[in-house]
């Protein structure tokens, strides 16, 4: 067994949320970058220079890009040989959120209970998903995810028969309908098989993906890339005010499901994809 | 920032109004006033009730934003625009009290845009997820009303060159719908 301290736990919890919040992978402003540069409407290159010019002042000066710090969401896997020395890991993780939050700055966003909506103070409660995997290491994928594209996303389940063409037109759908509201260019996440919650769980987790990164099975990734040509030609564009840059990647998940089944989940992500991973 | 911007400052008349068309970039400089979700429901319901709101609302811009707090050293916290179509039950009472400008992102459903023709108003849209950016514009910050909401209180900012796009205007144009049909490829 290998013992993980439970402070050391909650310190890079701590650290991811700010980092997270404030820094985005390094590719990502390169892609945007690019975005620029492909984008052919006028309002659409000014809305990209805005935003390539925040995303430098965030990094520069370690603030949040945007005000919506979100919702704290993990992927954690556990190695089975793992102890935590000094606590309970759930209350580790709770804890590096609750400290990243209120120690550096990032908005509290979350209300303790959906109809009554007062807020919880320090952006607890996280949302997280644990699996257990073997060996004796702890990854924590770490996304704060923003309110705006979340609420733009949607789960469908539908017949077999809808097929390879059916999902496709439904992403292309989500998308068209989202518009601007979810801070295009954006990066779509879909999530296929399993069963209802699965669904949404994979189109969520395919959005730690790379820009770029195709599907490794190749009947996936030219479904990823037929979908993102579509999305381009909706004329959505940054900030929804018309342009030929919509989203900056299609990212698909996919998971065996019941023969009766076919459920589907499109997660939007904003321009501000953000997300890092530590391993302990 | 070059010339190439329409420069304003609240309260906004009708005539400054008029003048500003889809998809004009515009500067603001001077007080504008924050209120999202719950300010906005608050709002609302004191217009229900006949009784005063807590700013004079006539001629002025609401800023749909609930900034991140200010690191030390700093006026504000990240504070970009949310996501406008949320206020949009509570906006047509608003116009009809003398708002004459919003700042969010996002398309505005349909009596939100009738309410702005009948009323003179105007919709800016700023960069949503531009917060960083936008925070540097933000020159001073007062908590006028509502402080138990934390980000969502109102506040009183004074911006200077804010950076905003005019995204429906007093005419009933919406850029939104213009430009995804100008660079649309698709039926």
């Amino acid at each position: 067994m290998r013992e993980i301290e439970y402070d050391l736990i909650v310190e890079t919890v701590k650290n991811l949320a700010i980092e997270a919040n404030s820094v985005l992978d390094e590719d990502m402003y390169k892609v945007l970058e690019e975005a620029y540069e492909k984008e052919e409407s006028p309002t659409g290159k000014e809305v990209l220079k805005q935003i390539l010019e925040n995303d430098k002042i965030a990094k520069t000066e370690m603030i949040p890009i945007c005000q919506d710090t979100g919702t704290a969401v993990m992927f954690v896997e556990v190695g089975e040989e793992v102890v935590v020395k000094g606590g309970h890991l759930k209350d580790a993780l709770y804890e590096g959120v609750r400290r990243g939050y209120v120690d550096g700055y990032l908005r509290k966003s979350m209300v303790k209970d959906p109809l009554r909506r007062v807020n919880t103070g320090d952006n607890t409660p996280p949302i997280i998903h644990f699996d257990i995997v073997p060996g004796d290491k702890l990854k924590i994928m770490f996304a704060p995810k923003g309110g705006g594209s979340e609420n733009m996303s949607v789960a469908k389940l539908f017949a077999p028969a809808a097929g390879r063409e059916g999902i496709k037109k439904f992403v292309v759908d989500v998308v068209d309908q989202a518009g601007g509201n979810p801070c295009p260019p954006i990066i779509v996440g879909v999530g296929i098989g399993g069963n209802f919650e699965m669904s949404a769980i994979l189109a969520k987790k395919s959005l730690f993906r790379k820009i770029g990164e195709r599907h490794p099975d190749p009947f996936y990734a030219e479904l990823e890339l037929e979908i993102l040509e579509e999305v381009n030609k909706l004329g959505i564009g940054p900030m929804g005010l018309g342009g030929t840059v919509t989203a900056l990647d299609v990212h698909i998940e996919y998971y065996p499901c019941h023969i009766a089944s076919l459920p589907v989940a499109v997660n939007i992500q904003c321009h501000a994809n953000r997300h890092k991973v530590a391993i302990l | 920032m070059s010339d190439e911007y329409k420069r304003i400052t609240p309260p906004l008349t009708d005539d400054v109004v008029a003048d500003l068309r889809i998809g004009d970039k515009v500067l603001i400089t001077g007080y504008i006033y924050t209120a999202r979700d719950s300010a906005h429901k608050r709002l609302v319901e004191l217009i229900k009730k006949g009784e005063p709101l807590p700013f004079d609302i006539k001629g002025q811009i609401i800023y749909y934003v609930g900034p991140a707090p200010a690191k030390p050293g700093y006026v504000i916290g990240s504070a970009g625009p949310t996501t406008s179509y949320r206020m949009d039950p509570y906006t047509p009472p608003l116009l009809e009290l003398g708002l004459k400008g919003m700042i969010g992102k996002g398309q505005r459903g349909k009596e939100v845009k009738e309410a702005m023709k009948k009323y003179k108003a105007v919709y800016f849209e700023a960069v949503g997820g531009a917060g960083a950016l936008l925070a540097r514009r933000i020159k001073s910050v007062e908590i006028v009303a509502y402080e138990d909401l934390g980000p969502e209180a109102i506040r009183k900012l004074y911006v200077e060159d804010f950076p905003v796009i005019v995204a429906n205007d007093m005419y009933g144009g919406d850029l939104f719908l213009e430009g995804k049909s100008r660079y649309r490829k698709v039926g």
